[in-house]
């Protein structure tokens, strides 16, 4: 099943031509992986999926956006975002305790039973594989946390909302190979009740995680292809090149 | 080389001594004011009526007239001064609109003190008719320690780090949502600092409370907000210029409750500034 | 429900970020209202250039070119001071102090800063004007040049802080490139510092010198309002600012001299106008 449709999209900020005409669909219960040298589009390409690009005041768009075949354009920004989820690339906690991290999203949709909540809470941090390492010290300030803990906190507030779609934008760029081994580990148990876009600057981890690769180079989508077919056989020389590490 | 060397010793020499000019002054100002003052406060004289024509008594009608101008102006300048300073912050795009109101505040911040007596005084004396009262002089006090709210909620709102607008707005909270639970209470000491600034300057100001509300002496303490009310700064400058043969000690003894109250207000802006710089998370 | 309140919020927060312009708007209305009615009885020129102020005379004259003369000399006065001391002093705090006394030299000047101007006005009753008054054997310390004293010294805090801020902003590279070429200290900052700082310097001193000309209190309690014409420093004038705050209570609602003094605030108002956007231009040049 096709999750989201992207269709010929292109973006702008300002003059800066930044996303070519990307077309990609993404399916649901996949993991798809987007690399590419850095300043290629990639976390453009995934901010459009939350509309988070919108935020930057000259931003312009031509293309198609779908999410189970609708538009985001016309879903409730606030409805797409609580669907469609994003982990940072840098553990960025709120500045709240670290069951306040997790609560956040949960009662901004509007969500008061304080049992219902807490229920969330725990739920959301034992899926992101924190649980144990948290559950006697929900009260403490998130920014306590090692980085690896602050980053699995963000996959859990992330969770904690229900997303359908997660977005990550390189979430391990900051952290050290236990730490990014663990957040590896949640996303392959997260994609089987999630649909998943991982960007990363980590070409092996996109051979390690996704089931799916896309190459973006200079805002052009190069390739498009199962992970071990484009790891083995890339159709395009410049995708070979670069997952050979010849440039990025 | 030698020569440079000799010059410079002697540019650096004048350049401290510019400086010297300015502080040293400032400490002997405070000095005298508190070594002549000190002598006057005591009880009575902050919770006595004044008498004898105010050459004896207390200040008390003063002290509370300030309290009452300096609460009302807060109150009519914070929630204005907030919201547009989370409009600039938060809501304005880089436009025209947005430079001239940059530009007003800079201008509201540059007119004379006794200008905005006069405005108060046509606006709020005369034409809406609310007479000589607290209520005219605290809107006016209000309208002139605006730009400086707004200054500093809009630093303190703008120095709260992007990505946690970001993260809120990921997670699907709405825009208010998320100045309201995460930008907000993480501005809360920058415009705490702000605030307590704008009472200062409130407190000390005397051209805009002189025709809006300043009593030259009330026998008793204003009962209403269209009651006229005497104030520390009017005070001061009623004894030292109008009154004549007033005992020099009740003079400074005045200054010195007037110059306390400002500069203990911005001390404590400054203890919560240090305090919250050295707490900040991020 | 929410989206209703958030809306209506957000619509809120908008017309509080236009506060600003409808009170400076608002401020000039009602000047103008007020003030604009002198000129039934005055002509402009009149008015001006006027070399007499009788407001209570029969009939009331009412010529403010005294005032503005004792506004120019309190001011030019102040300025003469001022501005070597602020600048002086900001090159001292921007670049030589060490940083230990950085942080002292600052809190001072934003002490400064705090004091209320009728307090400075005060003490320099008590100080200053004897001072002034028996160091040049005049028969009254209350004198433009007391008046240029203290407000030079109110005038600081404005310039130091913001030229200290224009020389803080030059990029470390042009500092560093003087140094290199064996460029003393002083040398690089009066040969390349102060030019590359110049516009925000310029800045500076007209917010100070802005800042003189509204001062009110502490120049109407030092220097001796008398509204004549001054031909020296040494003589009591009376500025635009300390005639209506000595006037306006005695003033009737509606008279001649009521709406003469809104007159002067209007003067007032254009000025400090001018100032300020012509110093919010050479900072913004800077950036």
């Amino acid at each position: 099943m096709v999750k989201v449709e992207v269709k010929n999209l292109n973006t702008w900020f300002g003059l800066l031509h930044v996303l070519k005409g990307v077309t990609i669909d993404i399916q649901a219960n996949e993991i798809l992986s987007a690399i590419g040298p850095s300043n290629s589009g990639k976390t453009t390409f995934l901010r459009m999926l939350n509309r988070l690009n919108e935020l930057e005041t000259n931003f312009k768009m031509e293309g198609l956006v779908n999410l189970e075949g609708k538009d985001v354009r016309a879903i409730d920004v606030e409805l797409l975002r609580k669907k469609v989820g994003m982990v940072f690339a840098l553990p960025l906690p709120l500045p709240l305790s670290i069951f306040e991290n997790v609560a956040y999203g949960v009662r901004m949709h509007g969500m008061h039973n304080k049992g219902k909540i807490i229920e969330r809470v725990e739920e959301a941090l034992k899926k992101a594989y924190i649980w144990e390492e948290v559950k006697d010290r929900l009260e403490e300030s998130a920014f306590k946390l090692s980085g690896g803990q602050q980053q699995r906190l963000c996959i859990a507030r992330t969770l904690a909302v229900e997303p359908e779609v997660i977005l990550f934008d390189e979430p391990c760029s900051g952290l050290d190979p236990i730490s990014t081994a663990k957040v590896e580990e949640a996303m392959l148990k997260l994609k089987e009740n999630y649909t998943i876009v991982l960007v990363t600057n980590n070409v092996k981890q996109a051979a390690r995680v996704g089931d799916r690769t896309a190459f973006f180079l200079s805002g052009e989508l190069v390739e498009l292809d199962k992970t071990e077919k484009m790891f083995t056989a890339p159709a395009d020389q410049r995708t070979d090149d670069y997952i050979r590490g010849k440039f990025g | 080389m030698r020569n440079s060397r000799r010059s410079e010793k002697i540019a650096f020499f004048f350049l401290f001594l510019a400086t010297l000019l300015i502080v040293v002054p400032v400490g002997l100002i405070i000095a005298i004011i508190i070594q002549k003052g000190l002598p006057a406060i005591n009880w009575q004289f902050l919770s006595d009526m004044p008498r004898s024509g105010m050459r004896a008594g207390g200040i008390l009608p003063a002290i509370v007239g300030t309290i009452y101008l300096v609460g009302g102006a807060i109150l009519f300048a914070l929630p204005i001064g907030l919201l547009a300073a989370i409009y600039l912050s938060e809501y304005s795009r880089d436009n025209l609109l947005t430079r001239m109101i940059k530009l007003a505040i800079v201008n509201l911040a540059g007119v004379p003190s006794v200008v905005y007596g006069l405005f108060g005084l046509a606006l709020f004396v005369v034409f809406c008719k609310f007479g000589a009262s607290i209520l005219s002089g605290s809107l006016t006090l209000g309208i002139m320690i605006l730009p400086l709210i707004i200054t500093s909620s809009r630093e303190a709102l703008e120095s709260v780090p992007d990505s946690f607008r970001e993260v809120s707005l990921s997670l699907g909270a709405s825009k208010w949502q998320t100045i309201r639970h995460i930008v907000l209470p993480n501005a809360v000491p920058g415009i705490l600092t702000g605030t307590i600034l704008g009472l200062g300057r409130a407190a000390g100001e005397t051209a805009p409370i002189l025709f809006t509300v300043a009593a030259f002496y009330l026998p008793q303490l204003p009962k209403s907000l269209f009651d006229q009310a005497m104030a520390l700064p009017y005070h001061l400058y009623v004894i030292s210029t109008q009154v004549p043969n007033v005992d020099e000690k009740i003079r400074y003894g005045t200054a010195l409750v007037l110059l306390f109250l400002v500069l203990f207000m911005n001390l404590v802006a400054i203890i919560i500034r240090y305090h919250f710089r050295k707490k900040k998370k991020w | 429900m929410r989206k209703l309140k958030e809306f209506i919020i957000e619509k809120l927060i908008l017309v509080c970020g236009l506060a600003s312009i409808f009170f400076v708007v608002l401020i000039f209305l009602f000047l103008l209202k007020e003030g604009l009615s002198v000129f039934k009885s005055i002509s402009l020129p009149d008015f001006l250039f006027g070399k007499n102020w009788y407001p209570i005379s029969d009939p009331p004259q009412l010529g403010i070119l005294p005032l503005i003369l004792g506004s120019l000399l309190v001011t030019v006065g102040a300025a003469a001071i001022s501005i070597p001391l602020g600048v002086g002093a900001a090159i001292y705090i921007a670049e030589i102090a060490p940083a230990k006394s950085k942080e002292v030299l600052k809190a001072g000047i934003e002490l400064l800063a705090a004091i209320p101007s009728v307090v400075l006005g005060f003490i320099g009753m008590v100080t200053l004007v004897p001072w002034v008054k028996n160091i040049f054997h005049l028969p009254t310390g209350l004198t433009a040049l007391s008046g240029s004293i203290m407000l030079a010294f109110m005038a600081t805090p404005t310039i130091v802080s913001i030229a200290e801020d224009a020389l803080y902003s030059v990029p470390k590279t042009y500092k560093e490139g003087a140094f290199a070429l064996g460029a003393t200290h002083w040398q690089t900052i009066y040969r390349v510092l102060l030019p590359a700082a110049s516009s925000g310097i310029l800045a500076a001193v007209m917010l100070g010198i802005g800042r003189v000309i509204g001062e009110t209190m502490a120049v109407m309690m030092i220097t001796g309002n008398s509204a004549i014409i001054p031909n020296s420093i040494l003589q009591p004038v009376r500025t635009l600012t300390a005639t209506i705050a000595a006037e306006m209570g005695e003033a009737v609602v509606g008279s001649e001299h009521y709406f003469a003094l809104f007159a002067i605030g209007i003067v007032l108002f254009v000025i400090s106008f001018a100032v300020n956007v012509t110093a919010d231009l050479f900072l913004h040049k800077r950036k």
